[in-house]
């Protein structure tokens, strides 16, 4: 349904960690690999051999560079997905009520056998989250594996999005927003964890950590032992030996 | 209204079978989910020691690969002009009656005439032994084209290598320093490890010219200008020598920084040893000699000894020589000597003032008990930034060099090494290259070489391979030289050869140093109209580029569909604590008429009666690469498995075990056999590591050693080129072996430092880490997120030249020139351009469309890569010492011409050998969760490798 | 984003449609027989062909049906219910002027303000979106009621209120232009603000996610053809505006009506790609593009 619940039990999400994400594409592809069999229609590619391939993804890792006014430059590896807002826009947007936030957790889910693939709902994303896809004509998003987290198929300790499953760096911390106890929570309080766009007025659940202060090594220089020039290097000998 | 009731319990797959990835060199456990009978989603095994659970884009993607259209079909022979890409299917039995109708005479006559080398395969311990059995001198893998710097430069100094041979103490180290490229090798362990290391808030410093990947995560960036990050590692010994911060217990106990270096005569530089040949130490106690071995001695690192010297005293001398200073180093190395200076406070404080020990008591090989583990949370790794220039194994060796005055090789917090490693260079084989007719070569091709007299040259001194290894040209090459392959077949330098049989080695486009012109070579015909190089047999599995050469082709199987054994007697997937190997089994049966090229390889061999392959009465001895894996014995009781031995619980040692693949399986495809924890560090000298190391047959005696910061090795070939000893090189080498074999690590400038003022700018590649080499194109996920690759400029450039987005630029080297799209980026060392590696395709292959984006406006640099150094002698573009292919010393010069429609140079499309693909496979007709009944559905492919046409 | 012709087509003609038929149902024209049937079909059907054209700008025009559903909250489901009224509640009065049943007009006032209502929800399908700054304006309202009431004005042959409608709905352009070109800036989204990085420095691309195309990209950072987008807004204020106004000034005959309605019809379809065409969705600040 449409409207936004309330408030939701739970507020599960994503915190992903700039200060680690190599970009390494690996929770790209773990969730096109479980999303084309999983939660509704496959994430179609179209031209997969062509010249101009495209296809629907749930994840994409952009890379940027930030230049500071008096520092060296750095790369900021950045993965987007859809961020389970608060404040969907994508939500209410919806005229089939196939879109929809769950009100047990939080998650933005799109019913696809509700979809009309109007694509209203990824004009409203501010992060680009949806993809209408070309072959199912309903629009994709990312589920936050909710065929895996709860699925009793599954042994207890993969019951998590496939992205964080896979992540070689631990960057992706899935968890319960709403808990003030839990990792993502906590994460988000020591890191300074913030919201994307706040300006959108979405109130994403999702929040990022960001870099670390780069480039601040300032050890002072070592002392020499003592005067080479002066001593020789039989001086330089005798005093470094001297210590063992 | 309510909410959508949805099954959040929907079943996963019908099946998983665990086996191990091959999207890369990694070897990471996967697990294969089925749906009827086809390959459904593909995670990683989280009880696999490799990647814990977690799996890279590659790995993730494995199921685009099983299916890509590019997949070989059937046997091919050519029928046609090479490279025409006329060829007809033939049976198996007809491609393998012609492979042995080309061979056997070979074999019977000069088996020098057939060259066998291979790729990216993982099973070298099976084709060295083939070649070995074969008679050929002429076998190698991959290696002097890949890293051998990174693998020599270690073995001859600690016994052990980057590479994936070796890893941080993750858990404890709290500075990780790490220098070059390194984001396709050991990939997942080592981003497991940074995950670790930044979740504990520890230190990462990148020492690279750019800052992508793991060094867009490291805290610190030292954007070095390329080929000298030696010289900055010799100016960090400098700087902690002149302040004292050395390890010196760590270096009188553990490396041979106290044994003598003989100050004069003809064994002037070699160790001095003793009347049993034995070196020795001077006992502080005493101020007497004793032995290096000796229980409870205390090496002087200053002993001065009827006027010989100590190593520490020879290596300190340098090292503290103004030429190192920092301030001496920081304009050639584009670093403020500042920051240098920073660095070697950094390393020397988190060394020690954040040392630490481990209530681990142990007992080294010398006899004397300690009461703990001292440990020093410093660690480095490296990979090919550093070592693929032309002085890339000395500053390999300067890069261990450091680790060792800091006192953190094989300590905790350190850098750890993995069985079988650590092990000495004498441990190691020599290589063997003089060929009979009709017998096996007397022993393995490829070694370690400690004297000029094991050298692989006749007694004129000319080369005894093909490719030139282990010659004077490059003495240590240790995993010979690939890229002269072709080069010198064509040159007939030394020789001319008979046949070429290569596996899954893409030599007509990103697997050779100069493209174009191997692509000339092999169609190159002499005077009487054959083929310069007369026949080529190729393997692999999917249409490269270099199917298109072959006169023969053999399909091999994908990685789902094939047995591979991860060996100890080849690149084994140990962990510091444990030692480890893996299979790969078929989890699902290939679709074609295919074989494993392992199978084929040892069916061929019973046809040419090759020794060990067939039984007495000529019958093939295996009847596929599951049997030897099983049953093949290396000496008794080692074979290529540890696991599941004899009865099924010996580890290592052991008769072969019929039930063993099975055993494998049931685990996961692994096995491991654990370190005791008193053997866990300090193994090259922990006496119960290396009783351990024996037990489970990784040697047949214990082999402790000393560090060699000074090499006697190398020092017997600078003396050589002095003009002592009896085996003398040619005289035009002299000079630079010289220089190059320094047996204390050095730095010099890498070769064409003449041409620097025309080409100033430095081009590197980089491997992505969601592609491998050449093969990500192929694959429909991989090829939407990486499909199309820009020369990256810096700032200075970009700005200085006025470029735009969508421009091209001209890039002229020496040897060539190519124009290609760019893009800007502002964390690069400004004089310092790069592309990404092996995106660029020939048009046609990897059943990719003509215009695609790889073929169209992709681009290799490797056309500005010359194959040999200017001058006479066709000396290799490599590494002096190694031969390592030196594509990181490549120098370019560059312009803006603007937007441009195609990369140049554009090559016209190779003939397909598979059809086009069109639409790619889907995993599953049924997917799970709530939608069905979708008519659009039925437009989805679901065959695998559905939708073909021509 | 992107001009896709299917909503294009439908926003202009469904516009001009329901505003003819706020006109028809208002009673400012009031034919009989086959001339009513003639003008009313005319109404409905620019109406109901813009309203079938958008459906195939569905992915699943087949389940358009269910769009009636969320009126509580999508502007999109109001549009199609108030449409869907709007035709119903008019039926009889078109039925009642074609065969002079002399029905009550009444139906025919609730039926011109639910004309009137559907242009406004159609307008709030974009105006709503925070994310498209440019449309999130009251000009964008402004500019379809214009649009709506000029058009249906000049089909009733209003020549008079026509003129001034089509000053207003100049007028109502220029706001959005002007208004248009400052939004984003206003809004306050950067690169900065999208990554979350702006405090660090500069912020820029280095690599985008994934070489290859994708809905994104072709749906919401449309950059082709911005740089005529001078030329377009004046060949649009001409050609809806000021050559439709000029004819009704200077002629006032049936075929000068047409003509006049004809040059606004184009003018208002290249008024609309550029309302389309320049509006920049703040999902193009992760590619470094707008």
């Amino acid at each position: 349904m449409t409207c936004l619940p309330a408030k939701t039990d739970k507020k599960l999400g994503l915190a992903i960690d700039l200060d680690t994400c190599v970009g390494c594409n690996a929770c790209v592809t773990a969730c096109k690999g479980w999303n084309d069999q999983g939660y509704g229609a496959p994430l179609s590619d179209q031209n997969p051999y062509g010249a101009d391939p495209s296809g629907t993804f749930l994840n994409r890792v952009h890379s940027y560079q930030v230049q500071p006014a008096d520092a060296a430059a750095i790369t900021v590896n950045f993965p987007r997905s859809c961020l389970h807002c608060d404040d969907a826009p994508c939500v209410t947007v919806c005229p089939t009520g196939a879109s929809y936030k769950r009100a047990e957790d939080g998650i933005v889910l799109v019913n696809e056998d509700a979809c009309i693939g109007c694509g209203l709902c990824a004009w409203a994303c501010p992060y680009g989250a949806r993809e209408l896809d070309a072959v199912a004509g309903v629009m994709k998003k990312c589920t936050l594996c909710v065929d895996r987290i709860y699925n009793e198929n599954l042994p207890e300790e993969d019951r998590e999005p496939a992205c964080v499953r896979s992540c070689p760096t631990g960057a992706r911390h899935f968890g319960d927003f709403a808990d003030p106890d839990s990792k993502v929570s906590r994460l988000t309080a020591e890191r300074g964890g913030f919201a994307l766009m706040p300006e959108m007025g979405t109130n994403p659940v999702n929040r990022y950590l960001p870099p670390r202060k780069k480039d601040a090594l300032d050890a002072s220089p070592l002392a020499p032992l003592l005067d080479i020039k002066a001593t020789g290097f039989a001086g330089w000998l005798d005093r470094m030996l001297g210590k063992i | 209204m309510t909410q959508v009731r949805l099954n959040t319990s929907p079943k996963v797959s019908d099946e998983i079978r665990r086996t191990t990835c091959y999207m890369c060199a990694c070897r990471c456990g996967i697990n294969v989910h089925l749906k009827d009978g086809r390959v459904s989603y593909i995670e990683g095994n989280r009880d696999h020691p490799v990647n814990k659970g977690v799996l890279c884009a590659k790995g993730a993607s494995g199921i685009m690969q099983v299916t890509a259209p590019s997949r070989l079909r059937a046997p091919l022979r050519r029928v046609g002009p090479r490279g025409s890409g006329a060829f007809e299917e033939i049976s198996w039995d007809e491609a393998l009656d012609l492979a042995v109708k080309w061979m056997k005479p070979l074999r019977d006559t000069a088996p020098e005439k057939l060259a066998f080398f291979t790729g990216r395969d993982q099973s070298q311990s099976l084709t060295g032994w083939w070649a070995q059995a074969f008679g050929t001198p002429n076998y190698a893998a991959h290696g002097g084209f890949c890293s051998v710097n990174m693998a020599a430069g270690g073995i001859y100094t600690i016994g052990g290598a980057f590479w994936e041979f070796g890893q941080p103490d993750w858990d404890r180290t709290k500075l990780f320093v790490l220098f070059g490229v390194a984001e396709d090798h050991d990939s997942n362990p080592i981003k497991i490890g940074l995950g670790k290391l930044k979740a504990r808030g520890g230190r990462v410093i990148g020492v690279n010219p750019i800052r992508s990947g793991y060094n867009a995560v490291a805290d610190d960036w030292f954007g070095i200008t390329p080929g000298t990050d030696g010289l900055l590692i010799v100016s960090l010994i400098h700087c902690l020598l002149e302040a004292g911060k050395v390890d010196l217990p760590y270096l009188a106990q553990f490396t041979n920084a106290p044994l003598l270096v003989v100050n004069d005569g003809p064994e002037k530089g070699m160790i001095l040893k003793n009347a049993e040949s034995q070196p020795f130490v001077i006992d502080r106690r005493t101020g007497q000699p004793a032995p290096w071995d000796g229980k409870g001695v205390e090496p002087d690192l200053g002993a001065t000894w009827q006027g010989h010297r100590t190593v520490f005293q020879h290596m300190a001398e340098r090292y503290l020589s103004p030429d190192y200073a920092p301030e001496a180093v920081a304009d050639r190395c584009g670093i403020p000597a500042a920051r240098i200076r920073s660095l070697a406070a950094e390393l020397a404080r988190v060394a020690f003032d954040e040392a630490f020990v481990l209530n681990q008591p142990w007992t080294d090989f010398r006899g004397n008990r300690h009461a703990s583990m001292p440990g020093r949370p410093v660690s480095f790794h490296a990979m090919r930034g550093i070592s693929a220039h032309s002085n890339g194994f000395q500053t390999a060796r300067a890069l261990h060099l450091l680790q060792i005055v800091l006192g953190t090789v094989e300590v905790p917090g350190g850098y750890r090494l993995k069985p079988p490693y650590p092990k000495p260079v004498d441990a190691h084989p020599t290589p063997h290259a003089i060929s009979t007719p009709g017998k096996p070569l007397p022993g393995p091709h490829l070694g370690y070489v400690r004297s000029p007299e094991q050298l692989a040259v006749d007694v004129n001194g000319n080369p005894l391979r093909i490719d030139k290894a282990f010659s004077w040209e490059n003495p240590f090459s240790a995993h010979g030289l690939m890229h002269m392959l072709i080069p010198n077949a064509h040159a007939g330098d030394p020789y001319r050869i008979d046949t070429l049989f290569l596996y899954m080695a893409n030599m007509a486009w990103n697997s050779s140093m100069n493209t174009a012109e191997v692509m000339r070579m092999l169609t190159d015909k002499d005077a009487d109209g054959e083929y310069v190089i007369p026949r080529i047999i190729y393997s692999d599995a999917y249409a490269s580029e270099m199917v298109a050469y072959a006169d023969l082709i053999l399909p091999d199987t994908t990685y789902l569909e094939r047995h591979d054994c991860i060996s100890l007697l080849d690149r084994p997937i140990s962990e510091p604590g444990a030692a480890g190997d893996s299979i790969r089994w078929p989890v699902v049966e290939p679709d074609r008429d295919v074989r494993g090229f392992q199978s084929v390889l040892l069916d061929l061999g019973a046809r040419l009666g090759l020794p060990g392959m067939v039984n007495e009465d000529g019958s093939p001895k295996f009847a596929d690469y599951a049997d030897y894996i099983v049953n093949h014995l290396r000496r008794p009781g080692v074979g290529p498995l540890i696991g599941w031995r004899g009865d099924g619980s010996d580890a290592g040692r052991g008769a072969p075990n019929p039930q063993q693949l099975n055993r494998y399986i049931e685990n996961g495809g692994f096995f491991q056999a654990h370190v005791p924890e008193e053997g866990a560090f300090y193994k090259p000298w922990n006496a119960e590591y290396q009783d351990w190391a024996v037990k489970i047959g990784l040697y047949e005696t214990p082999q402790p050693y000393l560090f060699s910061i000074w090499s006697e090795p190398m020092r017997r070939f600078q003396a050589a080129a002095e003009g002592i000893g009896p085996i003398q090189p040619p005289d035009h080498l002299r000079d630079r072996l010289k220089q190059a074999m320094d047996p204390l690590p050095t730095w010099y400038p890498p070769f064409g430092q003449e041409t620097a003022a025309d080409y100033p700018i430095h081009a590197l590649t980089q491997r992505p880490m969601d592609m491998y080499h050449s093969w990500g194109s192929q694959n429909a996920w991989l090829r939407q997120i990486r499909g199309r690759n820009y020369l990256y400029l810096p700032t200075k450039i970009w700005t200085e030249q006025g470029f735009a987005e969508g421009d091209y630029a001209r890039l002229t080297s020496p040897t060539g020139t190519i124009v290609a799209p760019v893009a800007h980026m502002a964390a690069l060392n400004d004089n310092t351009v790069w592309t990404w590696n092996a995106i660029g395709k020939r048009k046609g292959a990897w059943a990719l469309d003509e215009a695609a984006p790889e073929a169209t406006t992709g681009f290799l640099l490797n056309h500005l890569i010359p194959e040999c150094l200017p001058g006479d002698g066709r000396l290799s573009n490599s590494d002096p010492v190694t031969g390592q292919a030196a594509w990181f010393d490549l120098r370019v010069r560059i312009e803006r011409v603007g937007p441009r429609p195609h990369a140049e140079p554009a090559f016209g499309p190779i003939p397909r050998v598979v059809p086009q693909g069109m639409e790619r496979a889907h995993p599953s007709s049924d997917a799970l969760g709530v939608s069905s009944g979708d008519p659009r559905r039925a437009a989805q492919p679901t065959r695998s490798g559905g939708g073909l046409q021509r | 984003m992107h001009p896709a012709p299917s909503v294009i087509l439908f926003t202009v003609l469904s516009g001009l449609g329901f505003g003819f038929l706020a006109a028809l149902g208002l009673g400012i024209v009031q034919p009989a027989g086959w001339a009513a049937f003639a003008l009313w079909g005319l109404g409905y059907g620019l109406a109901v062909g813009g309203l079938l054209a958008s459906t195939t700008h569905l992915g699943r025009p087949d389940r358009a049906w269910r769009a009636f559903s969320q009126w509580r909250s999508s502007w999109l489901s109001r549009e199609g219910i108030a449409a869907v009224a709007t035709l119903l509640m008019l039926a009889p009065v078109a039925l009642s002027d074609w065969l002079g049943l002399g029905w009550s007009r009444w139906p025919g006032i609730i039926g011109a303000v639910l004309a009137l209502a559907t242009i406004g929800t159609t307008s709030m399908i974009y105006a709503q979106l925070k994310t498209v700054p440019r449309w999130n304006h009251w000009t964008t309202p402004a500019q379809f009621f214009a649009f709506a009431l000029a058009g249906g004005a000049m089909l009733a042959g209003q020549g008079a209120w026509a003129v001034i409608l089509l000053v207003i709905l100049a007028a109502s352009l220029v706001a959005h232009w002007y208004f248009g070109d400052r939004r984003f800036a206003e809004v306050g989204a950067t690169m900065g603000s999208a990554t979350g990085l702006g405090a660090l420095g500069a912020v820029s691309v280095f690599d985008p996610a994934h070489t290859a195309g994708n809905y994104l990209l072709r749906e919401m950072i449309y950059v082709v053809g911005r740089k005529h987008v001078a030329k377009l807004r004046v060949l649009a204020l001409v050609l809806a505006c000021l050559i439709p106004g000029l004819i009704l000034l200077a002629v006032a005959h049936p075929m000068a009506t047409a003509a006049a309605v004809l040059t606004h019809l184009i003018g208002a379809f290249a008024a609309r790609w550029l309302f389309f065409a320049q509006a920049e969705h703040v999902v193009g600040l992760y590619y470094g593009k707008r």
